[in-house]
């Protein structure tokens, strides 16, 4: 018979492992070229999800009713040479078992709906394998106990949001669009491996504990000095930034509204938006050590929410304006944990998350749900004027101005880093060809005719 | 009874490849040559496989040893370094060889892959310096010939080379003569342009021009210019050598990265792609730390795998449309979905995506770097971020965007499905149970920096004989 300690680290396991089989299950018949029919992946989905429900559920009674706030699964070194190892450690704590139950609550529904609402779409299989691959990645970076780990889950993210954006792949837009978020994510996954390395070096492993202390979470107090902490703290804001689209790197937001609307509510209203609040309340002790930094996390919190706000109020579609909204309340939650408030933010990203989700697969019957009001009222509905009437005509059509423009992070991005570096390396390609044309003696590359046979793309090309 | 393993299974491997470029090199019928090409190649892996596991399993010398000597030594022998590239370097050629389509079979040379492998899995196999430089400059031949077969232009080509060659032997004469500093100094210019190392770089982008997509990827993807840094380079560089080797490959792998996010055609940012891997490669083993190293080896035998199905995908797209631009989308996910999902999962397992091949050692080789210099190390992080980006930019460009129409059907072959399924399964495997290889990577890289200790102490002890002497003087 298994003990209580047996069957909590055998529920840990299975939360971890449901997702795992999925993106196995799916992964395998679709690279063999055998995938499963749309009543088994419906099927699995569900499974996977009720599977890691039901065990995180389980882990989570038990620490209600043991008092132990900080249940540890490890799993071992997944490798080990001298001087270097890679811990697998599952962390279930006040703040990982609400957001696990909350990813696998929100994937549940989501699949559900898909099943439904990609009916016979000719990428439902895709959809699937790229939706499991985004669960195993959310479980496992919530879950991690290591930030290599953590590390794994944000990549696996990162990559099925930047794919799914890019769903409808038979327009130009949805690959452009993709190809722009994944740009940032690189941004954002390069800033967190540097902060894993970074914490190597401090603490001689990448264990959550030998950083932040061993305290249950948010007891924990950082075990690094307050310097060493803004560095760590730093590199991981700007892979918060880019995962939660902070000011400047918001800019990628609204166009991942290309996506199917299942893939929108769940990446862009619930889960994936919020893995950079989530990194940072799991990093709050280095915040609380290092005063300057939560400062520049207050600061970039708001200046995010005032931000979206903006860009949000002057939206046409429903989904962008959705996303801005939701950016909005990402702003506040970052800010709230900077400020030490993190029950606070934890209640306030749970909820919100739920909100959103609704929000935004109500948002295919919009004009629906509009017309059933207006039916039910007799008369059109107010229309909101917004504080913008407040502001002086001048400075009204200037902040207008800016929130259409989506306050011209694109364009600077563009102008100051894309652009630049697109055009030194055109140069340097321009180079290369007179070097090898002089040593060849004529043309050398044969490579022109191809190039430009067609026409050019505008995304980094 | 004779051990099977004990049986002459490495000096077989060589041969086979070499019998089969003189079998194969008579036929006149192009699918005659490939099927026999094919079959020569496929022995040679299972050969060198074996070879590979008798090695590691401490079959140093066969019963029935065939091996001539020179200078009273063995002059070919699988070791810790060795022993797994060889059978990866054998299955990529068998890939390439099985995955040809008819329509290129004409134009794919089946006699000189078969030599460029014989020569490749020799040069590998090699334990003498004198050889080993020999084997490096006879690897130069068979490229050459097929741009000539070709009528493309080779004086790019030519003059890099012919300069590495002359760079080489000077510089191993020198060595042998105990000039260590100028010989070593010579080595590191030929290894630079061996590995293509900018600004030495141009003659692997040229090459990718002009010659056919297997035979480049074939000649390029073992990194034979990393092979001559750790033989002929790491035992006897001063630390100011490998400081010089470890800066110039630092600003290559960053440039080079640079560059495949901005190509417009897609063996260019194939090409830049390679050469930003050889030279992370390269960064490892200048750091001269065992984490490092082994991070860098690892790294080796995953640029192999991954670059080489990357490289696979690339050309079955080929010989479907033709050359391929990346100034507009293709669109061709709809008609090759297995190719696109193999072209994606090998590109990201280059830049090391979790759970696949390149993962670990690209951890390992930025913590052995941050160890070293945090800045170095945070600048092989952003060519890692910046060659992912131009993965993802290809496979958009390529596989989505628009709708290809073709009037006939464009789906993977059988081959190629086996060719890319099969390298698939190994980064994945490799990736997701990393440690029985990687502890054998780690094993290698203690017997390189033991080996370079070794050439220091001695070092060390002729000058403080030296010393001892001209005082007492």
């Amino acid at each position: 018979m298994m003990d209580t300690t047996q069957i909590v680290t055998f529920s840990g396991l299975v939360a971890a492992a449901a997702p795992v089989a999925l993106v196995t299950l799916l992964g395998l018949t679709s690279l063999f070229a055998r995938p499963v029919s749309e009543r088994v992946t419906a099927f699995a989905c569900h499974a996977a999800v009720v599977v890691g429900l039901v065990s995180t559920a389980v882990v989570f009674v038990f620490m209600l009713a043991s008092g132990n706030r900080h249940v540890v699964v490890e799993l071992g070194d997944w490798v080990a040479v001298p001087g270097y190892h890679f811990a697998v450690k599952l962390v279930y704590d006040r703040l990982s078992v609400p957001f696990v139950l909350l990813t696998f609550l929100l994937c549940g529904t989501i699949g559900t709906f898909s099943s439904r609402y990609l009916h016979r779409e000719r990428g439902f299989n895709r959809f699937f394998v790229l939706y499991a691959l985004f669960l195993a990645g959310m479980v496992l970076a919530a879950l991690a106990g290591t930030v290599e780990t953590l590390f794994a889950g944000w990549e696996l993210v990162g990559l099925s949001s930047a794919l799914l954006v890019a769903y409808f792949q038979e327009r130009p837009a949805p690959p452009r669009n993709g190809l722009r978020v994944w740009v940032v994510y690189r941004v954002s996954d390069a800033a967190l491996l540097l902060a894993a390395v970074t914490v190597h070096h401090l603490t001689g492993s990448g264990d959550f504990d030998q950083l932040l202390g061993t305290g249950a979470w948010p007891e924990g107090r950082a075990m690094v000095t307050e310097s060493q902490a803004f560095a760590v703290g730093l590199l991981l804001l700007v892979a918060a930034a880019g995962k939660s689209a902070l000011v400047p790197l918001s800019g990628w937001l609204p166009r991942a509204m290309e996506g199917p609307t299942p893939s929108s509510a769940v990446f862009y209203g619930a889960l994936s938006v919020h893995l950079g609040a989530y990194l940072l309340l799991r990093a709050s002790p280095i915040l609380e050590a290092s005063p300057g930094l939560a400062w520049i996390v207050v600061v970039l919190g708001l200046v995010t929410a005032v931000y979206a706000y903006l860009a949000g109020s002057v939206q046409a579609d429903i989904k962008s304006a959705l996303s801005f909204a939701s950016l909005a309340q990402v702003g506040l939650i970052v800010a709230e944990i900077a400020m030490g408030w993190n029950y606070v933010a934890l209640v306030h990203l749970l909820g919100h998350a739920c909100l959103r989700t609704m929000q935004f697969l109500r948002a295919p019957t919009l004009l629906h749900d509009y017309h059933t009001l207006e039916n039910a009222f007799g008369e059109h509905l107010p229309r909101g004027t917004g504080p913008g009437r407040l502001l002086p005509g001048p400075s009204r059509a200037w902040v207008y101005r800016f929130a259409l423009e989506r306050g011209y992070l694109d364009a600077i991005l563009g102008a100051l880093i894309v652009d630049p570096f697109v055009r030194v390396f055109r140069f340097f390609d321009r180079l290369e060809r007179r070097w090898t044309d002089f040593l060849t003696g004529r043309e050398s590359r044969e490579s022109d005719a191809v190039a430009s046979a067609a026409g050019q793309i505008d995304e980094l090309s | 009874m004779t051990d099977v393993l004990s049986l002459p299974w490495l000096e077989a491997a060589l041969l086979v490849p070499l019998v089969g470029a003189l079998v194969v090199g008579r036929m006149r019928d192009p699918m005659r040559a490939a099927r026999a090409g094919t079959a020569f190649a496929a022995a040679t892996f299972f050969l060198s496989a074996i070879a590979g596991h008798a090695a590691a399993a401490g079959y140093s010398v066969p019963a029935w040893d065939i091996q001539p000597r020179l200078y009273g030594r063995r002059p070919f022998a699988l070791d810790g370094l060795t022993g797994p590239l060889v059978p990866v370097v054998a299955l990529l050629h068998l890939l390439t060889a099985a995955a040809t389509a008819r329509t290129r079979m004409r134009r794919f040379s089946f006699a000189w892959s078969l030599t460029t492998e014989a020569v490749g899995l020799a040069t590998f196999a090699c334990t003498d310096a004198w050889m080993l430089a020999g084997l490096l400059a006879a690897g130069i031949v068979p490229p050459l010939m097929e741009l000539r077969e070709r009528r493309r232009p080779v004086r790019v080509y030519v003059l890099h080379m012919g300069v590495f060659f002359v760079l080489l032997l000077v510089g191993w004469i020198l060595i042998a003569a105990g000039s260590t500093g100028w010989g070593s100094g010579l080595l590191l210019a030929a290894v630079l342009i061996r590995s293509g190392i900018v600004p030495f770089h141009c003659w692997v982008t040229d090459w990718f021009e002009h010659s056919s997509f297997g035979n480049a990827l074939l000649f390029v993807a073992p990194l034979t210019g990393a092979l001559a840094a750790v033989r002929l380079l790491l035992p006897v560089a001063p630390p100011t050598m490998l400081d010089v080797l470890e800066v110039m490959a630092l600003v290559s792998a960053l440039y080079c990265a640079a560059m495949a996010t901005v190509q417009r055609e897609a063996r260019r940012l194939f090409a830049f792609l390679f050469l930003s891997h050889g030279a992370l490669v390269l960064i490892g083993m200048a750091v001269d730390r065992p984490l490092s190293l082994t991070g860098s080896l690892r790294i080796w035998s995953s640029v192999i795998l991954s670059l080489g199905g990357f490289g696979l995908t690339m050309r079955a797209l080929e010989a479907r449309v033709g050359r391929l631009s990346l100034t507009r989308f293709h669109g061709l996910y709809e008609h090759v979905p297995a190719l696109a999902v193999c072209f994606l999962l090998t590109g990201l397992a280059s830049v090391g995506f979790p759970g696949t091949l390149g993962f670990v050692g690209g951890e390992m080789l930025v913590d052995g770097v941050v160890d070293d210099n945090p800045w170095v190390g945070s600048a092989v992080v952003v060519a890692a971020a910046l060659n992912g980006i131009a993965v993802v930019r290809a496979y958009f460009l390529l596989f989505t965007g628009t709708r290809h129409g073709s009037t006939i059907p464009l789906r993977a072959t059988g081959r190629e499905r086996f060719a890319v399924l099969t390298l698939t399964a190994l980064i994945l495997g490799l990736g997701l149970v990393p440690q029985p290889a990687l502890m054998a990577r780690y094993g290698a890289a203690e017997q390189i920096l033991k080996e370079r200790e070794t050439h220091k102490a001695e070092k060390w002890g002729q000058k403080h004989q030296a010393n001892v002497h001209n005082e007492s003087n």
